[in-house]
């Protein structure tokens, strides 16, 4: 009948969707995106404050009911959907496509200010190749018989975070200037990372490599040598030693579940956007259980380079308060240098109270407690940029630590901002409008110009306490509201079930026993639980804030600050308005369907799901590879 | 400015008082052209204060270990290049990026123009191959609805004695 085809076999067109190149790939990006710098800077402060190794316990059981289910969720969903947080939502029910708006919201304010977080770590480590390190030392004054006043009055650490990086003025309403060193290092850091997400996951994948893998190496660097250090295992006893008394207070297990809430990464929509570019016969269940083990693993690993490095400090700290009143009695008894050493300081003290109490007294000695200066806890920014600068100092090489340290913190932060950028991009890329006539170089590079002006906020005067009210206000309320609507809706909305069918689809097997009980009825009440008691606590303490005022009093203690009424208001305003999506959304679904079921004729759209995507799929122009792969199982 | 010129014509009484355990003493400076006259106290201070480190130096002291009573030490400003060390980093670390970044977007651009031309290229084999397609009676293929068959209603007058396509 018909001659040959002498026609080339037809090449099937491939899915336009971008991959990830291996599967190594995907895990550490997810994990780069979770292991972040709260990693380092907040997660052994909250071990200290909470009674150490008894911390563990709620920690572990909050990854275990919260973590790790709802991480497995999340990467089950954007692998099933194959879309961003935005259209994935809306594929699983139209009302619950608020909770893709949601998250897309979040990441965006997110994106805002975790940049200047990473340009204020810029500034630090391109000044960490000077010899000496500016903060080590104060500025002198004017007639150069002393140092600065205010540099003398607290400490040149204090001073160069406080003075030469911040500029910070003394109260939130007083904006100040942009300072043009932090508009330069907010442009490069914006630069880096449009160079890093300029075509999506093609060039994050590649980036990723060097910013997950780097920031272990130097943390084990980190390690090595703080074991080394003296005093360093004054830090680790106090970090480890449990205290079980702390865990009959509710506030522990509330600080564990937010910080693996908050450690993970979760409802931020770049976890979906991840997996999303999987190939959707991708094992995500032991992809959720590796992420979570892995950046628990990390927190614990950072917590104990930190933490000699922090022992270390107090040690030398002791130590030099010991010396200084050393100096000033042997200056006032006029004894020879060396009589009194620090080991016999406390009898020589004893002795000379006793045969000269007045004298003593007259000197003014500072008490030196070993302890005291051990339970100086910080965490966050002062963590970094204070004490370990401080730290840094005393250690032998200082410039070369410093440089590892704050590479380190900008591999860390830029890793997790991948992600956020990621929760950002790809579903605006999904958008029919935006992706027809947008290139991604351009839209990335549109994302990353318009973030960068908005951003210049952050480098006014009071830049960095406008970063705080954003990290309290739209990082943390949102994101718990999120994941409870992400959780409940995914079980009873979409149901278990059919879920559960999804994920077997996938992964070739039912999701157990634990997954169904955690995913139905654990989870959702546990972060019901949380964000009450989040809210309560909220609203009991009073919102203020400590501002930095070199005319008060109090001086170099920080000054207690109430926020003014419009602060208060825009701070109401940013932990509102992600959250506010997920009802418009679906109360405009709702009027939609009720002016539908008016209209007789209108047939309902059939929901999406993971098995039926051979038949419903919006392309039927392109034939799809993965076609039958439910089908084949 | 006045440079004072310590010129020791002789040592004289040198009393003992006060014994410490520490090398400390106490000077009068006299000005033996001016009828043997102390030296006021804030001149000599000033004096100290300005060549503090010739002092110290033939005492093979500093400003720790040999202290004046009353008068602080003068600090020396720390060292400060002229162009601050963190521009140059800053500028090499931009400077880095931005050729990053050219590089990407002039490599993007190039593999877009590569994909166009086979795309094109593949059109134009196609074409060519569209000549080349099977003709079933003088009908080309494509035009043929190979799925369903098409019944000629002029042969089959009565649909059941033939089989369905």
């Amino acid at each position: 009948m018909s001659k040959d085809l002498s026609v080339p076999p037809e090449i099937p067109k491939e899915d336009s969707r971008p991959k990830w190149d291996n599967k190594f790939q995907y895990i550490l990006s997810c994990i780069g995106f979770a292991v972040g710098l709260g990693n380092v800077w907040r997660f052994p402060y909250l071990c200290q404050i909470h009674g150490g190794g008894a911390f563990l316990i709620p920690y572990f059981i909050a990854l275990l009911f919260e973590g790790i289910p709802l991480l497995h969720l999340e990467l089950a969903l954007g692998q099933c959907m194959r879309k961003g947080s935005i259209s994935a939502w809306n594929s699983i029910s139209p009302y619950l496509g608020g909770v893709g708006v949601g998250s897309w919201m979040v990441s965006v304010l997110v994106s805002l200010y975790y940049n200047t977080v990473l340009t204020w770590v810029m500034w630090y480590l391109i000044n960490s190749f000077q010899e000496p390190l500016p903060w080590s030392m104060c500025p002198l004054n004017e007639n150069r018989t002393g140092f600065n006043e205010e540099c003398y009055r607290s400490t040149a650490v204090n001073y160069f975070w406080y003075r030469k990086t911040l500029n910070i003025t003394p109260d939130v309403t007083e904006s100040g200037t942009l300072q043009w060193w932090l508009v330069l290092c907010l442009a490069a850091c914006w630069a880096i990372v449009y160079l890093c997400t300029i075509r999506g996951i093609e060039t994050t994948g590649k980036a990723i490599y060097v910013t997950a893998v780097f920031p272990y190496l130097v943390l084990t660097i980190f390690l090595i040598h703080g074991l080394t250090l003296p005093g360093a295992t004054n830090g680790l006893a106090y970090l480890f030693t449990p205290n079980l008394n702390t865990l009959k207070n509710p506030s522990v297990w509330l600080d564990a579940a937010t910080q693996i809430f908050f450690s993970l990464s979760l409802a931020f929509g770049g976890l979906i956007a991840f997996s999303s570019y999987n190939s959707p016969t991708n094992d995500c269940e032991k992809d959720a259980v590796t992420v979570a083990l892995v950046n628990s693993m990390t927190s614990l690993y950072a917590s104990i380079p930190v933490f000699s490095v922090l022992g270390f400090k107090a040690t030398t700290d002791y130590w030099d308060c010991l010396d200084r009143n050393i100096i000033s009695i042997i200056n006032e008894f006029d004894l020879p240098e060396e009589s009194i050493m620090r080991d016999n300081y406390t009898a020589w003290i004893g002795l000379l109270n006793s045969s000269h109490p007045e004298k003593i007294a007259g000197l003014k000695l500072k008490s030196c407690d070993l302890q005291e200066f051990l339970d100086q806890s910080v965490s966050g920014t002062g963590l970094a940029f204070i004490i370990f600068t401080q730290a840094i100092i005393i250690m032998p090489g200082s410039q070369a630590w410093a440089v590892l340290f704050f590479v380190m913190l900008f591999c860390l932060g830029l890793s997790s901002m991948f992600g956020n950028i990621e929760g950002v991009f790809t579903p605006l890329l999904e958008v029919q409008i935006i992706s027809k006539s947008i290139r991604k170089e351009v839209l990335s590079g549109i994302i990353c110009l318009i973030s960068f002006l908005i951003a210049l906020c952050f480098t006014l005067g009071s830049g960095s306490y406008w970063i705080d009210i954003f990290d309290s206000y739209a990082g943390t309320v949102p994101l718990l509201v999120i994941a409870f609507f992400e959780v409940v809706g995914v079980a009873y909305v979409y149901k278990i079930k059919r879920f559960s069918k999804d994920v077997k689809c996938m992964t070739g097997r039912k999701p157990n026993l634990y997954w169904q009980i955690t995913w139905k009825f654990i989870s959702p009440l546990l972060l019901l639980i949380v964000f009450l008691a989040f809210v309560t606590l909220w609203i009991q303490k009073p919102s203020s804030y400590a501002a930095w005022n070199p005319k008060y009093e109090g001086f170099p203690m920080k000054e207690e600050k109430v926020y003014p009424p419009w602060v208060l208001a825009i701070c109401v305003l940013l932990a509102v308005l992600p959250c506010v999506f997920v009802p418009l959304v679906a109360v405009f679904h709702l009027i939609k369907q009720m002016c539908r079921s008016k209209d007789s004729s209108f047939v309902q759209p059939e929901v999406f799901s993971c098995q039926g995507s051979s038949i419903n799929f919006s392309h039927p122009k392109e034939s799809i590879p993965i076609v039958s792969v439910c089908k084949k199982k | 400015m006045i440079i004072f010129v310590f010129t020791v014509c002789r040592i004289s009484n040198v009393l003992l008082c006060n014994v410490t355990d520490r090398v400390s003493f106490w000077f009068v400076v006299t000005d033996s052209s001016k009828n043997v006259t102390t030296v006021p106290g804030s001149e000599v201070e000033a004096a100290i204060r300005m060549n503090r480190n010739r002092i110290n130096s033939a005492f093979l002291l500093s400003d720790k270990t040999l202290q004046f009573v009353k008068i602080t030490s003068t600090l020396s400003p720390p060292v400060e290049p002229s162009t601050p060390v963190w521009l140059i980093v800053f500028g090499v670390v931009l400077c880095l990026i931005l050729a990053g970044i050219v590089f990407l977007v002039v490599a993007g651009i190039h593999q877009r123009k590569k994909k166009n031309k086979k795309s094109t290229e593949r059109e134009n084999i196609e074409e060519k191959c569209e000549v080349t397609i099977t003709v079933e009676n003088g009908i080309p293929c494509e035009a043929l609805d190979l799925k369903a068959g098409h019944i000629n209603g002029v042969f089959a007058a009565d649909d059941e004695r033939f089989t369905s396509l």
